[in-house]
């Protein structure tokens, strides 16, 4: 059976929206055809950033990006910031809601990062429940994001591709397939990157982003990226966008860049090359 | 005993703590420079979130002290909600109590007015009253007026002239050594500062908690003069600081 939930953002590039955009994007968009937004910047009560988001919202689909859940969180969900993310979804009601499989928030204290955690029985039950209570509060699928880690637990018992496929069959949610976090977790855990995503549950995929990273080392002198979101996206990336295209079909694909952030014709060049890239895979 | 997360999260927010054990990287154990990866990230971006809330305190202090004191406050003081866009409350009673910062003694309302400017971008909006409804009152009813203040206002009083040196940083003249009142409005989406004639924070306050404007004024400090209150009014109609006016019994 078709899935339209799938398809509420169009198989088309979007970009991170960032404020200093705003007049460029509502001029010419180019190849842009939707937008996403980190959830958190909106839960004021007004001002600018409200009515941007809202003559944006007019204009473009917008996918709402979640960085405080905390999802993976030892302790239950933060009621109020849950609380906080439906009224938003109430009032934008945007084509997607997603959050990380990470954690954030620990004994009351917001850490500001997305954290890594073990893939275990346990803690794959205490994730689907953390699910299941978000998607029942907010009356909607949300999509999980796959993780940019820079270090393994000792504990682990399966890999993070059964793990996100075992979420799925779980709670029934979707997942954002994060390019560029598979590159960088994979290269950081000497793991090949192309069997990840030939591991990973395509199906399910109902957005993909797409960044760059930072190139540091670690203790035995190893690389070890990180995902800093402040440059172009690095040439393997885009050929593991190209494999991932090929193994789930047209997905709506982002790009982000949250720091040193570009002037808008930088960022809309990179959409446009995502673009050409989703073309040149379905032809 | 301390759980996994116990663990990550107390190594993350002291430096000076142990590596938390079983963690992996490529070549195995020992992982301290990925753990360190995070231990930055944490640190690190909620400094730059201070820097960002804090740009006239962070000059006042020097950027290199501000990272080092900023990264005590976030050790002490880690935000309590994911929303960033208020993190630092609690910097100004932080600066009080912190004694390298002894010497400027007004840097605490510095932060306070800063953590105001904020909170105003990120208030409520509301449409403000036609200058026009105000003063086609009659002064009999101008008197049993009760003004309601839009969301975005904020009142500072300060001994310190906390509006003078907040304008000195933008581009002002040095400011002269004198307390100040200082009202936040936001007429657009930028708010904006004015300095208040002395005694207008506690007619204000009278104002929002629902005096009649009259009742107001025969109750206000010494320091404030008649003549000021059509210097207050004016201010509050240029910066739409007044979102509701209302001549009606209660009934």
């Amino acid at each position: 059976m078709l899935d339209t939930t799938r398809f509420a953002l169009p198989p088309r590039p979007g970009v991170g929206f960032k404020t200093q955009h705003f007049a460029a994007i509502m001029a010419d968009p180019g190849p842009v055809a939707w937008l996403e937004i980190h959830a958190e910047n909106y839960m004021g009560a007004g001002g600018r950033p409200l009515a941007q988001v809202c003559a944006l919202a007019e204009r473009f689909p917008i996918s709402v990006h979640g960085v405080g859940l905390s999802i993976g969180g030892e302790g239950p969900l933060d009621a109020d910031h849950l609380a906080r993310l439906k009224h938003l979804l109430g009032w934008l009601d945007p084509a997607s809601f997603s959050e990380h499989l990470a954690w954030s928030t620990h004994e009351g204290a917001y850490l500001n990062d997305l954290l890594p955690l073990p893939y275990t029985a346990r803690t794959l039950s205490r994730v689907a429940a953390h699910i299941d209570q978000v998607q029942d509060t907010l009356g909607r699928r949300m999509l999980l994001e796959n993780p940019a880690t820079y270090l393994d637990f000792a504990e682990t018992e399966m890999p993070e591709t059964e793990f996100l496929a075992e979420l799925v069959r779980l709670t029934g949610c979707l997942l954002l397939l994060d390019v560029n976090n598979v590159h960088v977790a994979c290269t950081n855990r000497g793991a090949d990157a192309a069997a990840y995503l030939d591991a990973f549950p395509m199906a399910a995929v109902a957005e993909i982003h797409l960044a760059g990273h930072d190139t540091q080392a670690d203790d035995h002198g190893t690389p070890l990226l990180i995902d800093s979101h402040g440059a172009e996206v690095a040439d393997p990336v885009w050929a593991l966008f190209r494999h991932a295209l090929s193994l789930a079909g047209p997905v709506p694909t982002l790009i982000e860049w949250d720091t040193d952030v570009p002037d808008w014709p930088l960022l809309a060049a990179e959409a446009a090359r995502a673009g050409a890239v989703m073309t040149g895979a379905a032809a | 005993m301390m759980t996994r997360q116990d663990e990550f999260a107390a190594a993350l927010l002291d430096p000076d703590r142990a590596y938390p054990p079983g963690l992996l990287g490529k070549g195995g154990p020992p992982a301290a420079r990925r753990f360190d990866v995070y231990r930055n990230n944490v640190v690190a971006s909620l400094i730059e979130a201070l820097e960002t809330g804090f740009p006239v305190v962070r000059a006042l202090v020097g950027a290199p002290f501000f990272k080092a004191m900023a990264g005590e406050f976030v050790r002490r003081h880690p935000p309590l909600t994911p929303l960033l866009m208020l993190y630092g409350a609690e910097l100004p009673g932080f600066l009080k109590g912190f004694p390298p910062v002894d010497g400027l003694p007004y840097l605490p309302d510095i932060a306070r007015l800063e953590l105001a400017l904020r909170e105003s971008y990120h208030a409520a909006d509301a449409a403000p009253i036609a200058p026009e409804a105000l003063a086609a009152l009659p002064p009999e009813a101008l008197a049993r007026a009760r003004l309601r203040l839009a969301p975005a206002v904020r009142l500072i009083r300060s001994d310190w002239p906390v509006h003078g040196i907040w304008m000195a940083h933008n581009g002002g003249p040095n400011p002269q050594p004198e307390p100040e009142e200082v009202l936040v409005a936001r007429p657009g989406f930028d708010p904006v500062l004015r300095r208040l004639p002395a005694g207008s924070h506690a007619v204000l306050l009278a104002l929002s908690s629902g005096g009649r404007l009259g009742d107001v004024l025969a109750g206000a400090p010494p320091n404030f003069h008649e003549s000021n209150i059509s210097i207050l009014l004016q201010i509050l109609l240029e910066t739409r600081a007044i979102c509701g006016i209302s001549t009606e019994e209660l009934s």
